[in-house]
């Protein structure tokens, strides 16, 4: 019976299931952290460096935490910052593109000569510089990440609004006497918010890898907050005494969650390009 | 001609942007809360200075002048090769940089040159055989690294070669407790390796998705398509129309690999406590030792400006179309 099922579906159904079921389990850890927190700070030194067991998965760490708990709450930060930033620099990028792409030359000239520039100090250096300049923690990520991810969607919008410009639809609205916002509503932005999304999706895995190594480095979240990056570097200071699992399960569920949104990405890339429908 | 005409275009932008990058970076570090006299001399030993030697200090970091005076000076001094003093090694930038980029360049060299030429080939060999078995191996192998934080990475290795079979040391680049002068080349090797590997791995798999990329499109053009009806093998059809059209954008990627390197070296030396330039920035910053670190990001900036300005130049000496100017 389950097999019929299964063979009636094509692949695009296939993977339009499992597109919900990546993001429920993503949302899930997201909304999961903050409700864990409490108990996942919760010390007893009865419990502690235990190894991977049934009661603790994650084993424990030297002072009796839960590891599985600790990373769920870390991982649960990162998306949520993540969520937050890959947002603020989408929206950078569809600002910049589109304007660089309507308001002639100048504008033109002057936003690749930002993309150049933002695109020449390597990221972690910039981020570093940014994170002192307005202080550790939270809002050095945030802005920090807001301002060096925007560049490569940034062309993409460019790109696109260029060539939607051309196209025969806008043109003819153009010679109709429709007006310039009422183009962009209806003939740009159905064309733009997929390549958007898309692109807001497939910012995640960079996001969140930027935040995790800002913060492992020791110029992000600090050390009372739970995040994965902390865990990671605490870890490094018990790798000799052979607490292995302190490193390789959080790191592992780190892979996994990134994974999860370049697949979630790429998939969706798929699902709305009309030119691979038929996959 | 006209290819002089656009190199020294081209340096004249590399310039520009070096400028305001560094603009830029200056403006960060003199807007962060750190007061400069404080980190200088401590807290407590600012209490204890007479107002003449307070004023002295101030003077020397330019407190309460405006920013651009302030700005224009270092840049006037760094030009010179002047970088300062660095607070934490109590030396001056220069020297310290010189040092630990000598540390550094080894493992950048190593890295750069392994996922370049690696990736480059394992980009071709999947992109040629699209869809078969051996391009879902390193396909995956990519993806999966792709999403693996570089850090973590270097754990991993700690872990496995150093911990558990104890076979690679656990840290920085010379044996501990030994003279410089008695520690061989195959002591810094030694301590080289991991972290060189760890550069590697990462490295590779952003070029091989690339390359990979750029080889489909190949593999599907017309050119190809006639070049398999006049009945050329596949090996024959990647050697003489795949690398000569994929070995542009190629370029184009390993000049960029230096963006990413550069940053990888931050994070990876910090794990294996390999004191180079990355390690530097981190003491650097944590220290709040800021000519120090606005030294090495002018100066990274410059290497990869400096990549993508060689990366220009060389595409017009490689590709025939640009080097004839038959655009035109």
């Amino acid at each position: 019976m389950r097999w019929r099922l299964n063979r009636r579906m094509n692949r695009r159904m296939a993977t339009g299931i499992l597109l919900a079921i990546v993001v429920v389990a993503l949302v899930a850890i997201a909304i999961a952290g903050p409700l864990v927190t409490e108990q996942a700070m919760a010390t007893d030194f009865a419990r502690k460096d235990l190894p991977p067991s049934w009661q603790h998965p994650f084993g424990t760490d030297w002072m009796g935490r839960d590891m599985f708990l600790r990373t769920i709450a870390g991982l649960s930060t990162s998306l949520r910052l993540g969520m937050l930033t890959a947002s603020l620099s989408a929206g950078i990028a569809l600002l910049l593109g589109s304007l660089a792409a309507t308001f002639g030359r100048l504008l033109d000239a002057t936003v690749s000569w930002l993309i150049d520039l933002a695109m020449g100090i390597p990221h972690l250096l910039l981020l570093i510089l940014i994170a002192l300049a307005v202080g550790k923690g939270a809002a050095g990520i945030i802005i920090g990440v807001m301002v060096t991810h925007w560049m490569a969607l940034a062309r993409v919008m460019r790109a696109e609004v260029l060539q939607l410009k051309q196209s025969g639809y806008v043109l003819a609205s153009e010679k109709l006497g429709v007006g310039k916002l009422t183009i962009i509503r209806k003939h740009m932005l159905p064309h733009l918010l997929p390549q958007l999304l898309v692109g807001l999706v497939l910012l995640f895995p960079h996001v969140i890898l930027h935040e995790a190594s800002l913060t492992f480095l020791g110029f992000g979240l600090s050390p009372e907050q739970p995040a994965i990056g902390i865990i990671l570097s605490e870890s490094m200071r018990y790798l000799v005494a052979g607490t292995w699992w302190l490193a390789v399960f959080p790191g592992l569920m780190l892979v996994a969650v990134v994974a999860m949104f370049s697949w979630l990405g790429g998939s969706l890339r798929k699902l709305l390009d009309p030119v691979s429908i038929h996959e | 001609m006209e290819v002089a005409v656009k190199t020294a275009k081209n340096l004249v932008r590399v310039a520009l942007l070096l400028l305001c990058a560094s603009a830029i970076a200056f403006t960060l570090v003199s807007i962060s809360p750190l007061d400069p006299l404080q980190t200088n001399i401590g807290q407590a030993a600012l209490g204890s200075l007479s107002a003449e030697q307070t004023a002295q200090l101030e003077s020397y970091w330019g407190v309460g002048e405006p920013p651009i005076q302030r700005y224009l000076s270092w840049l006037g001094d760094f030009v010179r090769g002047d970088m300062g003093i660095s607070l934490l090694y109590r030396q001056s930038v220069a020297t310290v940089i010189a040092e630990k980029l000598a540390n550094s360049l080894l493992l950048l060299a190593f890295a750069w040159v392994i996922s370049g030429v690696l990736g480059f080939t394992l980009g071709i060999i999947a992109g040629a055989y699209q869809g078969r078995a051996i391009d879902r191996a390193i396909q995956s192998y990519s993806l999966i690294i792709a999403s693996t934080p570089l850090f973590w990475i270097g754990i991993m290795l700690l872990l496995i070669f150093a911990v558990w079979l104890q076979i690679a040391p656990i840290g920085l680049s010379v044996p501990i407790g030994m003279e410089a002068a008695d520690v061989t080349l195959i002591d810094r090797l030694r301590h080289a390796i991991l972290p060189a590997l760890a550069l590697s791995i990462t490295g590779i798999a952003n070029i091989t998705l690339h390359t990979r990329e750029k080889m489909i499109a190949v593999m599907g053009s017309d050119y190809v398509l006639f070049a398999r009806a006049r009945g050329e093998s596949t090996r024959r059809i990647v050697t003489r129309h795949g690398v000569r059209n994929v070995i542009l954008p190629a370029m184009t990627l390993q000049f960029a690999l230096i963006n990413e390197i550069l940053a990888g070296t931050i994070l990876v030396e910090q794990v294996f406590s390999y004191p180079g330039l990355g390690q530097a920035v981190v003491t650097a910053g944590l220290g709040g030792d800021m000519p120090l670190l606005l030294a090495i990001t002018v100066i990274s900036t410059a290497l990869v400006f400096g990549g993508n300005f060689i990366a220009n130049t060389l595409y017009g000496v490689v590709d025939p179309r640009i080097r004839k100017g038959v655009s035109k």
